[in-house]
Order: structure tokens, then sequence, then C-alpha cells
């Protein structure tokens, strides 16, 4: 009799987890309809990607996107707010059907999620400099001292290419500082931080003034094997670069426009 | 030259262990650059501090008070502060008030840590100097007044080398602690020899590669700096004073 309780315990539970294979098995577009809300993972403190608003609800540009998704899906929008170490770990688990989060599409982490072609953003180098130093080309810099944040992989091919001299610091801290004594006439970064960066008031006497160089894209990801919803996805960002609306979230949010907004902008709207 | 070069390519390729410094043009020309970089902040940190011992040995048995303050402070502020601090302290405090054209520093990073790093050193200095002085026997003093001598050329001529003779082997100690402290101007990104290396090792991830020869260098370096000092020790030496 307790054998017997035994064994039907344990074609219970082998029940129990067959189910719920069954309904891992089944589709991400399913299941987010079936739900009635699409759960997307957004950074926080990324401005103007995705940041908090007074009132603490995550808003920004990725977010923006995300609303797009849902209305085409037709479901509720639910925004998690991720970071970068436990972002891919999120879509992993099924904690969030799609991560949008300013992550950089690497070959290692196409392994792990399934990153949407085509890149719906990138950022590219350029650099953050006082107007008064009137640089108007990268061949400006030659000899000159450009600060960078030490680690940078563009570090070297920079020095390479236009002769510049880095005036490498750990964080961006000392180097705004650096830059504000003028120990360096630019800060050689990502366009996308220059571009949030110059949003701040106290940087108004300075200007991104250069070609972006160097474009690294960013991707945004579903679930591996998820091929409904990477379809429908790539569709989205087509889409998005067609309409402009990225160029139009990037003004909504007051900065300037990067150069890969505009860029496949232009590629798609023809 | 060439094939001695392209020796470390093949020592990659087969061990893998990646000496970029000697296959790589670019890294090579920095890692030089940053080595004489190194040389040139000890020589000129070592003439600077020494310079301010002595200087400051000599203000601290002055007759007025306000000058013997002076360098009591000057001893307490940059002895009981770490060199970091203090090079934080004059690059990002200092240098922010000293405005001038963009990327044209008044004071360039490499001044500023020869300046902090002889100031603090130079506090260390004062004191060796001090104890050195204090071991010449008040008779000699007086003997040298005796004779005419002012308090500047009794200094200079007489206490100056008995002083110097008893204090070189804690001059010694705190100046190659000296050489090896300029390392710490990497945190204002002073291109010495510690500063190519993290730049090189981000750019190619041999991190242990550069460590060793880091390491390497900076025994290198120090080595020949302790021998040359015992020399001049040796040769310094008056038969009968001191040890």
């Amino acid at each position: 009799m307790h054998m017997l309780r035994t064994i039907a315990a344990f074609v219970a539970a082998a029940a129990i987890g067959l189910a719920s294979l069954s309904a891992s098995a089944q589709d991400a577009l399913d299941t987010i309809k079936k739900r009635g809300t699409l759960i997307v993972g957004t950074k926080a403190d990324y401005k103007p990607y995705g940041f908090r608003d007074p009132s603490g609800k995550i808003i920004g540009i990725e977010p923006d996107l995300a609303q797009d998704v849902a209305t085409k899906l037709g479901v509720k929008l639910e925004v998690v707010p991720v970071v970068s170490s436990n972002r891919m770990q999120f879509l992993e688990q099924g904690k969030i059907d799609l991560m949008i989060a300013t992550m950089n599409d690497k070959p290692e982490r196409r392994k792990v999620v399934f990153i949407v072609e085509p890149s719906y953003y990138a950022s590219s180098v350029n650099v953050l400099a006082p107007k008064s130093a009137k640089l108007k080309d990268w061949t400006d810099l030659k000899g000159k001292k450009v600060c960078v944040i030490q680690g940078a992989w563009y570090n070297k091919q920079l020095q390479q290419d236009y002769g510049m001299e880095d005036v490498a610091f750990k964080g961006t801290s000392e180097v705004f500082t650096a830059l504000k004594g003028n120990n360096c006439v630019a800060f050689a970064y990502d366009d996308t931080l220059i571009l949030a960066t110059l949003l701040e008031p106290e940087w108004k006497d300075y200007e991104m003034p250069l070609k972006s160089i160097l474009e690294d894209p960013w991707g945004l990801a579903v679930k591996l094997g998820e091929d409904k919803f990477y379809k429908l996805m790539s569709d989205m960002v087509v889409e998005w670069h067609r309409t402009g609306r990225i160029v139009e979230l990037e003004k909504k949010y007051g900065m300037g426009n990067t150069s890969f907004a505009v860029k496949m902008h232009e590629k798609y709207k023809k | 030259m060439v094939a001695f070069f392209e020796w470390f390519r093949w020592l990659y390729d087969t061990t893998g262990i990646n000496l970029t410094i000697f296959y790589d043009a670019f890294d090579r020309r920095r890692f030089i650059g940053g080595f004489f970089t190194t040389v040139e902040l000890a020589v000129s940190c070592i003439a600077l501090s020494v310079l301010i011992g002595i200087v400051g040995a000599w203000l601290q048995g002055s007759r007025l008070r306000i000058t013997r303050n002076i360098v009591y402070w000057y001893i307490q502020f940059f002895r009981n502060t770490p060199p970091l601090v203090q090079l934080y302290f004059f690059y990002f405090g200092v240098g922010a008030y000293l405005k001038t054209t963009a990327g044209v520093p008044l004071v360039s990073n490499v001044v500023w840590a020869i300046l902090g790093l002889s100031m603090y050193a130079g506090a260390f200095n004062v004191e060796i100097f001090r104890s050195g002085i204090e071991s010449v026997p008040r008779a000699t003093v007086e003997a040298a007044e005796s004779f005419g001598f002012s308090r500047l050329q009794a200094y200079r001529y007489i206490v100056l080398p008995l002083a110097f003779r008893v204090c070189l082997p804690a001059l010694n100690n705190n100046l190659v602690n000296l050489v090896k402290t300029t390392s710490i101007s990497f945190a204002i990104a002073v291109p010495e020899m510690l500063y190519v290396s993290s730049q090189i090792w981000s750019d190619s991830v041999n991190v242990k590669e550069m460590m060793n020869v880091l390491l390497i260098c900076y025994v290198g370096l120090v080595g020949l700096f302790v021998y040359v000092m015992h020399r001049w020790e040796r040769t310094m030496r008056v038969p009968g004073y001191g040890g």
C-alpha cells in the first residue's frame, strides 16, 4: 500500500514535469498572447536609453521601442529593469520575453541569446571637445593629448591611425575632470554616451565635432530557438529604420542623432 | 634585428607567450618610451628631492621661528599623506584651477608627478639630513665658527659633507623607494612604464607576460641604481669616521 502511494506520487510528479515541459516548448508569441502582457527587459540607469522619471516609471528610447512591440502584438507592456550582468540570464530563464538593453552585439553573446538582425542601434567612436578647440577632423588630433578610458578597445587604433597621445583614466569622472582642467583637448568615447552627456547643462560649451567612426552594433535579443518571435522582431527593426522611428526617438529625448540611426534610415526608406 | 623580433612572433604562435613589445613596432615604441619616462621621472625626482632635503635641513636650523615652522608644516603635510592622494590633489584638485586653453595645461601631468613625488620624498630627505646633521659633534661646528666660518659656510663645507656620509644609507633607502613610487604616476596618466604596460595588456590581453616584463625591468632599474649608490657610498667613506 505504502509502496503504491509512493509510485502514485512519482507518476503525479512526472505528469506535472511533462506538463511544464510542454508549456515551455510552446512558442513565446503564444505565451505572450495568452498572458496578455509582453515583458521586456531594459536598462533603468542609462539615460536616455532607459531611465526612471521622477515617479519611478522606466522611460526612454528602449521602453518606447518595447511599447511599439506590445502595441503590434496587441498586449500590455511590462518593463523589467535589467543590468549588464543579468540581462542575458533573465532572457534565458524566461523572466523576460525580449531584451532591449543597450547590449553590444558580440559573437560570444550570440551563443547565449538570439540577437536580432539587422541591428536596431549602434554606437560609434567620436570625441567630446570644448567648442573653443575648433576640431574639424580626426587628423586635427595628431600629436594632441586625448583622454580615453583605460582598456577601451579602440585606444590603440586611434593612436595608430591618428597619432594622438592618449591620456587614460579608470573612469569617466576622472576623464571629465581632466577634460575640464584642459589636461586633454578631447575625450574619445562612444558617441551614444557623448550625446547623452551633452544633454547636461554643464557641458553647454562642449560639442561632438567629428565624424563618428568604428561602428559597434547593439543587438536586441529573444530567447534562443524562438524563430517566429525573431522573425517578427527582425521585421519590426526594419520597420523602425524605414519609418525613421529611432531618429525620431533620439530627437524626442533631446539628444543629437547618431550616425548609425541616420544611415539606417537612409538605407531602408527607399 | 628583424629576425630577432620575428622570433617573438614565432614564440607567440607556438607557445602562446605573447610579447607584443618585441614583434609589434607600435607596442615596442611605446614600451621603450615608457621605460625612458620612468628613468626621466626617477632622475628628476631624485635630484629635486635631494635638493629639497639639503635646503630643508638647513632651513630647519634657522634662527627665524617662521622659517622653522614652514619647514615643519611642509614635512607634516607631505610625510603624513599618501603620495597617490597627493598626486590626485595636485593634478585634479589644484590643476583644475589653473585655466588655460584646451589641451594645453599650464602644468602637465609629468611636471605634477615630478613636483609631487619630489615633495613627498623631499619631506623624508629633510628628516634624513637632519639626522646626519645632528650626528656632527657640536664641537666641530664650534671649531668652524672659531675659524670665522659663517653659518652657511660651516653648513656647506663642514657639516653637510660629514652629515652626508652618515645619512647616505638612509638616503639610499628613501631614494630606492622613490624610484619605485614613480609607478603611481600611472594614476594621472603619465606615460611611464606601468601606464604603457597597462595600455598594452588591455589591447593584447597579455597581462601575465607584461607583469613579468615589468617586474624584470623594475628589478633591473632599481638594481642598477642600488649598485651605483653603493659604489658611491664606498668612495665617499672617510676612514675612521662613522661606521
